[in-house]
């Protein structure tokens, strides 16, 4: 299994916000293990689906050259379940963008539903970090993850 | 016509931080008084410090057209405290002395000078209300 929780944007706007849609499928294994019998998304990876979503924005918005990494979660609120069959979407916008880093305000929702409010605070590591030193390369932004917005852009067909 | 400049008292100043840090860091409103450290007292960690930033400029824009901005180590010099000419040993030497006392006008120096163990530097509500007073009332 790989750890890609969304399935593919369906708005990118540079800078400003995104939104990912993923399809909750029974045959993902790791629904069967939190409550045997009663299969729903655990909260921690609604969390991580707008973490994904939002880490691609914000990246996006600095060319892929920071390392952006998740620092904090500000609020998460939650108001309904998720399960099998549902389609979830991951509403993020960026409230503040700085050279250290940016802070997302983010809703999901299943249709006309409200899922979760979640406030994230993202981390430019190598502006914020002083005396540490990581690895030259991104290995924030692998190949699944720019794969997901070059797929967006080839089906809209725009200049972005 | 000019653009009106509204001042803001220090009471206003001190309950938007207030609210800032209760909002941050997740502390109780009572907790957060004018001479709580930040570190000590309220427990924020370093990334915390970025999100009070964040949080104190979008608390303090009253016009989305001019956003309120912190600039980098204005409020915060991380720049000094990791500047070997001005902290060498976890010790602030008299030159970083000089520049905190220069590029911070908003901090009270007078623990640090006593001892200059940059460890024990402390940052309290206080010093933030100061740097927003300076900033925002000239």
């Amino acid at each position: 299994m790989r750890w890609i929780w969304i399935d593919k944007f369906v708005e990118f706007t540079p800078r400003t916000s995104a939104t990912a849609v993923k399809n909750v499928s029974l045959a993902e294994e790791h629904l069967h293990d939190l409550y045997p019998g009663f299969p729903i998304v655990p909260q921690s990876l609604i969390i991580e689906g707008m973490a994904q979503t939002a880490g691609i924005l914000v990246g996006e918005a600095r060319n892929f050259e920071e390392k952006v990494i998740l620092a904090k979660i500000g609020r998460a609120t939650f108001h309904r379940l998720v399960r099998p069959g549902d389609t979830m979407a991951y509403a993020a916008r960026i409230e503040q963008l700085s050279e250290q880093g940016a802070s997302i305000a983010g809703k999901v929702t299943v249709g006309d539903d409200l899922v979760a409010e979640i406030e994230l605070m993202f981390s430019h590591i190598d502006q914020n970090m002083a005396g540490l030193s990581f690895p030259e390369h991104n290995f924030v932004f692998t190949e699944q993850f720019t794969e997901l917005l070059k797929t967006y852009r080839n089906d809209h067909a725009v200049t972005i | 016509m000019g653009t009106a400049v509204m001042a803001i008292s220090r009471d206003e100043i001190f309950k938007k931080v207030q609210d800032v840090l209760v909002n941050a860091l997740g502390v109780d409103e009572e907790e957060v008084t004018p001479s709580a450290t930040l570190r000590g007292d309220l427990g924020a960690e370093s990334i915390d410090f970025l999100d009070i930033v964040f949080r104190l400029e979008k608390a303090f824009t009253t016009d989305p057209g001019h956003p309120f901005k912190i600039p980098r180590n204005e409020l915060f010099p991380e720049d000094v405290f990791n500047n070997p000419q001005f902290v060498a040993n976890s010790r602030v030497t008299p030159a970083g002395m000089a520049e905190l006392k220069k590029r911070m006008p908003h901090m009270d120096f007078s623990e640090l000078e006593k001892d200059p163990d940059i460890n024990k530097m402390q940052f309290t509500v206080n010093t933030i209300v100061n740097y927003l007073d300076t900033k925002l009332n000239g």
